[in-house]
């Protein structure tokens, strides 16, 4: 069973190849990871202690351009000689682009969105916005390429060092005629959306990026809280891409969310249903959001909010 | 330049879409319409050739009733419109579909772009348009959030896991956008008018070259369950103690 990691130059691992790999172990001993981009043999110590036997490594720099063609063909090459049964993806941009490509070039089948692995040939997965769970039975040329959401397991180190085993690039005719021009790191400040307790998300009832000064005001009065966004208004280019919670964002699981002005489309659900406890603030009484929330409140967001963050700051003394 | 723009028939766009006792989603009857997440691609599609030159023609696979989402492409401007249908086709999974667009899309001649959103609203498994763009051996763009060409490279600003990138790139390529592309237009009756004597082309199976062994599923839904849902929510109505109320959850949970 093989899982692909995410990796970067400066960040190390993505914590969703950690969480791969705890899967992957329930379903057998042999696990190997492929890492390929800088930054792939550093992350093999994080791999092998979570639980990889091998990880197939290259930090060549061409595996980062940007239609993922050579990390697709280079992949390739690998799984038609090693012949894996199974391998798992997160639902990363990167991994999207990587899986994909895999596809077409063996055959193999590709499942998305989902949420659990039954054994190499069944697999779990959310549809309709995460309100059905559907058991899927898999068939065709091995590896089964089997996409899972975010946060579907919890990273779990078992102690262990892994095999680097280095992987020789595969460029296919043309493929890195795309280039990248400019690169803009976006990383929204205060506490990340994954570690913080609470989460705060706007919507477009907010009206506009001065809106979100309603949440930053609230998140300065609960303290230890992040804030995101829906798709509608990052889009709307309010906020940047880095606060979007959701299908195509972050999947974010608090011990509090609340979203302000969110409608609670199925994109958005799949990336805050998980969460503890759900409060959502809405002047439309028919937003799906609120068939989610512990709490739903109808009504006028910009007198809700003062008021809100007025309380906890009367009964926290921030 | 001419630009195939990859459109879907989705049912209850607005709504939540239900399965049949067959495990696959109940499309006919349904209250379907084009994906609106479609319409972005297409209206920057329909800005450029209406620059440029050329044309646009929109590409789909779906149930007779599709032809309804083609129609609405047509109606916002595209020249011609292309529809796969074929019984075979019902449950399709990701691989068959791009198997048959990329055939479709090989069937309409000289194609300098291959428009798509980054994901359908009801299916939303995200890789469809990149395993077209491979099996046509395209270079790809996903997650532009902004799209531009001059002459034969395209220009497309992305969304990436660590903020944004413009990335140039030659064409023919692939573009997956997002909807801060452009800002569709609305339909206008003169459109909705003319669009009924647009060609769609209705190529069959045959006709795309594709055989039984290539268009065969290789995932089958065994069984299906509610989610389980949230218990004990309520819904109230602002007033002098909303306030309150979110406060005391806020301190039951222990983060005030």
């Amino acid at each position: 069973m093989w899982i692909w990691a995410d990796v970067a130059d400066d960040d190390g691992v993505a914590s969703s190849a950690l969480e791969l790999l705890t899967k992957a172990r329930t379903l057998g001993d042999d696990v190997s990871a492929v890492a390929l981009g800088p930054g792939a043999t550093g992350a093999a110590t994080a791999l092998g202690e979570h639980g990889a036997m091998r990880v197939y490594a290259s930090d060549d720099e061409a595996l980062t351009e940007p239609t993922s063609r050579v990390a697709a063909h280079t992949l390739a090459a690998l799984v038609r000689e090693h012949a894996p049964g199974v391998m798992l993806f997160p639902s990363s941009y990167r991994a999207r682009d990587v899986a994909g490509r895999l596809q077409a070039i063996t055959g193999a089948t590709l499942m998305a969105n989902a949420v659990d692995l039954l054994s190499p040939d069944r697999a779990r997965a959310e549809i309709l916005g995460g309100t059905t769970i559907v058991e899927v039975a898999l068939e065709g040329p091995a590896p089964h390429l089997v996409m899972m959401r975010p946060r579907s397991f919890e990273p779990e180190a078992v102690g262990g060092a892994a095999e680097v085993v280095r992987v020789e690039v595969v460029e296919p005719e043309g493929a890195t005629a795309a280039r990248v021009l400019e690169q803009t790191d976006a990383a929204a400040s205060g506490p990340s959306l994954d570690g913080a307790k609470v989460v705060l998300a706007g919507g477009r009832g907010l009206g506009g990026p001065e809106g979100f000064r309603l949440l930053e005001e609230l998140a300065g009065a609960i303290g230890g809280t992040a804030i995101g966004a829906s798709r509608a208004a990052v889009d709307a280019g309010w906020v940047p891409y880095a606060m979007q919670i959701g299908q195509t964002g972050a999947t974010v699981k608090p011990e509090v969310y609340l979203a302000a002005g969110v409608s609670g489309a199925l994109q958005h659900a799949v990336g805050m249903k998980g969460s503890r406890r759900i409060v959502a603030i809405t002047k439309d009484s028919e937003a799906p959001i609120l068939r989610l929330a512990d709490l739903g409140v109808v009504g006028d967001l910009f007198q809700v909010l003062p008021a809100l963050t007025a309380e906890v700051r009367r009964r926290t003394g921030r | 330049m001419n630009i195939a723009v990859l459109v879907k028939w989705v049912p209850e766009p607005q709504g939540t879409p239900v399965l049949g006792e067959d495990h696959l989603l109940v499309r006919q009857g349904a209250d379907g319409a084009l994906d609106p997440g479609d319409e972005y691609g297409l209206e920057r599609a329909l800005q450029l050739v209406e620059r440029d030159g050329g044309e646009v023609v929109v590409v789909s696979m779906g149930p007779e009733i599709a032809v309804a989402a083609v129609q609405r492409g047509l109606a916002m401007g595209a020249n011609r419109g292309l529809l796969v249908t074929d019984e075979v086709l019902r449950g399709a999974d990701t691989l068959v579909t791009a198997r048959v667009l990329a055939a479709a899309i090989r069937s309409v001649g000289t194609v300098d772009l291959v428009v798509a959103a980054v994901e359908s609203t009801d299916g939303y498994t995200g890789t469809l348009p990149i395993t077209v763009a491979e099996l046509l051996g395209l270079p790809s763009v996903t997650f532009a959030t902004s799209l531009d060409v001059e002459g034969t490279e395209l220009r497309a600003e992305r969304q990436t896991a660590a903020g944004t990138e413009v990335v140039a790139c030659p064409t023919p390529a692939l573009v997956t956008v997002t909807t801060g592309v452009a800002e569709p237009r609305y339909p206008s009756l003169k459109g909705v008018m003319a669009a009924k004597s647009k060609p769609v082309d209705r190529p069959s199976m045959a006709d795309l070259g594709l055989t039984d062994d290539v268009i065969r599923s290789t995932q089958t839904v065994v069984a299906v369950e509610a989610a389980p849902e949230k218990a004990g929510g309520r819904v109230v109505e602002a007033g002098p103690d909303t306030a309150g109320e979110i406060a005391d959850l806020l301190t039951e949970a222990r983060v005030i």
